[in-house]
């Protein structure tokens, strides 16, 4: 059977440190990190990633005041894409518009919010809000971008951990190659910024960073790095079958190439890198590709102290003798942007195939021997020769991995 | 509490839940729905607020008297006068 080809036509996102891909990418060869304190609920401060993106550009204030972040999130991210596509939500094929979110989790923040809502009336249920259900259901971001763009093709979320964001796109891919929808919406966000369960939890685990500069907390492969800086964000893009974007003469961000996906089945929390090493080497088999035909690897690397070691070993395993190879990482500058990362730290690196600019992993000032890869990008941008590939890793909880390549598009 | 004071806390109510709506020319007389935006959800959040801020409980039969501001504040008045 001959795979249609799938590409990339729009970038549509809000991070930290941007709220578009020419923000996001400036930020990013700027070595400009966008982490600050914020108030949690029976916490007190911690540190976070926080976005300011305008909601009011597509949503009226009901509809924030009803909706989730996530889902304000994915509106503002979808509108951009389609946007950036030059694609009008008025004019698309609308039952033929698939809608297709990663999100680590959803609901928390709603749940806690109606907890903490019911704790100032004795916790009598009858304050309960009617908003609870439809903003908690799992597929709340996506169905909130259906309801704003009035499309009317199948839109849900796809739950993976803080893999989410290369799920959302490869299973955006899948529907396209069925045939199922000629256009789609996809990639991931978060919201996690606004649980405290989130931050509580990590920090129970022993994986809550701190740093007196909120800038320099989260430090993928240093040594003194100790922990993650939860963000939220998100990255959603249009793709398109080859033929369907050269038809209406779309620009083309690149062509995603391989993927896979698959689970550890080991540890709750731990990373495997035995089964990281096999995703990436699928994916490679995937794309027809060998390791050394990688530009750059962007690592999922949280900074935890065991995660980083894992993947780096992993990588260290399957990208042996591999010289023109660069590897790099966004969460020092962004803090782990849960369902959002993979999707968002692909855009980072996508326009690396225009500008050949490799961003740097900042804030390593001691950089971890065990996480010293050949090809690893510290601190300062790095020109390539040329960047014709890029393989994004994503991991998540329960052990689910995914891998992805995007390839620049060539005819 | 008079009638008018009873629709200006509703229409306070209806300014939070309805953030968009321009509120400075509802007629009392004319079903809200048929002025503003407002759809089932919205006016469970009137009956919501309603009983968070002001301890008011409308029963499910009495919907309907929250069609307009004038059928509001006729509902509203004797319960909140009740409450003093």
């Amino acid at each position: 059977m001959i795979e249609s080809r799938v590409v990339i036509t729009g970038v549509g996102l809000t991070a930290p440190i941007g709220n578009s891909l020419a923000e996001f990418r400036q930020s990013l060869l700027q070595g400009q990190a966008g982490i600050s304190r914020i108030d949690m609920r029976y916490m007190g401060q911690v540190l976070a990633g926080v976005c300011d993106f305008d909601a009011l550009r597509y949503q009226k204030k009901k509809e924030l005041r009803v909706g989730t972040r996530a889902g304000s999130i994915s509106i503002y991210c979808a509108r951009e894409a389609l946007l950036d596509a030059g694609l009008e939500a008025e004019n698309l094929a609308s039952d033929r518009t698939g809608i297709y979110v990663g999100t680590t989790e959803h609901g928390n923040v709603e749940t806690e919010n109606e907890v903490y809502n019911i704790s100032q009336f004795d916790y009598d249920t009858k304050y309960w809000s009617h908003h609870h259900n439809p903003r908690t259901v799992s597929n709340n971001p996506a169905g909130e971008v259906s309801l704003n763009l009035k499309v009317h093709g199948p839109a849900y979320t796809v739950g993976a951990a803080c893999a989410a964001g290369n799920l959302g796109l490869v299973h955006a891919l899948q529907m396209l190659r069925l045939g199922e929808v000629d256009l789609a919406i996809a990639g991931g966000v978060s919201e996690s910024v606004r649980t405290f369960g989130i931050f509580a939890g990590f920090k129970s685990q022993g994986a809550l960073a701190e740093h007196e500069d909120p800038n320099k907390a989260s430090r993928p492969f240093d040594l003194k790095r100790n922990g993650i800086v939860v963000s939220e964000g998100g990255a959603l893009y249009t793709l398109e079958r080859l033929e369907d974007a050269q038809t209406r003469g779309a620009k083309i961000y690149g062509e995603i190439v391989g993927y896979h996906v698959n689970s550890d089945a080991t540890d709750y929390v731990l990373p495997n890198p035995a089964r990281q090493a096999e995703c990436m080497r699928a994916a490679l088999g995937r794309a027809g590709m060998q390791p050394g035909d990688i530009d750059i690897i962007n690592t999922h690397a949280t900074a935890t102290p065991m995660g980083d070691i894992q993947e780096c070993a992993a990588i260290g395993e399957v990208f042996t003798d591999c010289p023109k190879t660069q590897v790099n990482n966004t969460k020092g500058y962004i803090g782990h942007a849960m369902g959002a990362a993979g999707a968002l730290e692909l855009a980072g690196n996508l326009p690396a195939f225009e500008d050949g600019l490799v961003h740097p992993t900042i804030n390593v000032d001691e950089l971890d021997p065990k996480c010293d890869l050949p090809g690893l990008v510290i601190n300062e941008t790095k020109p390539a020769k040329r960047v014709d590939a890029i393989l994004n890793n994503s991991f998540g909880m329960l052990g689910i991995n995914s891998a992805l390549i995007v390839k620049r598009f060539s005819n | 509490m008079t009638k008018d004071e009873c629709k200006q806390v509703v229409l306070d109510i209806i300014a939070e839940i309805a953030p968009d709506e321009e509120l400075g020319d509802v007629k009392g007389e004319v079903p809200l729905r048929e002025q503003l935006d407002l759809d089932s959800m919205d006016f469970l959040d009137i009956v919501m607020e309603l009983r968070k801020q002001h301890g008011i409980e409308v029963p499910e039969a009495d919907y309907s008297h929250l069609a307009s501001l004038d059928s509001c504040a006729e509902y509203l008045t004797p319960k909140f006068n009740a409450l003093v």
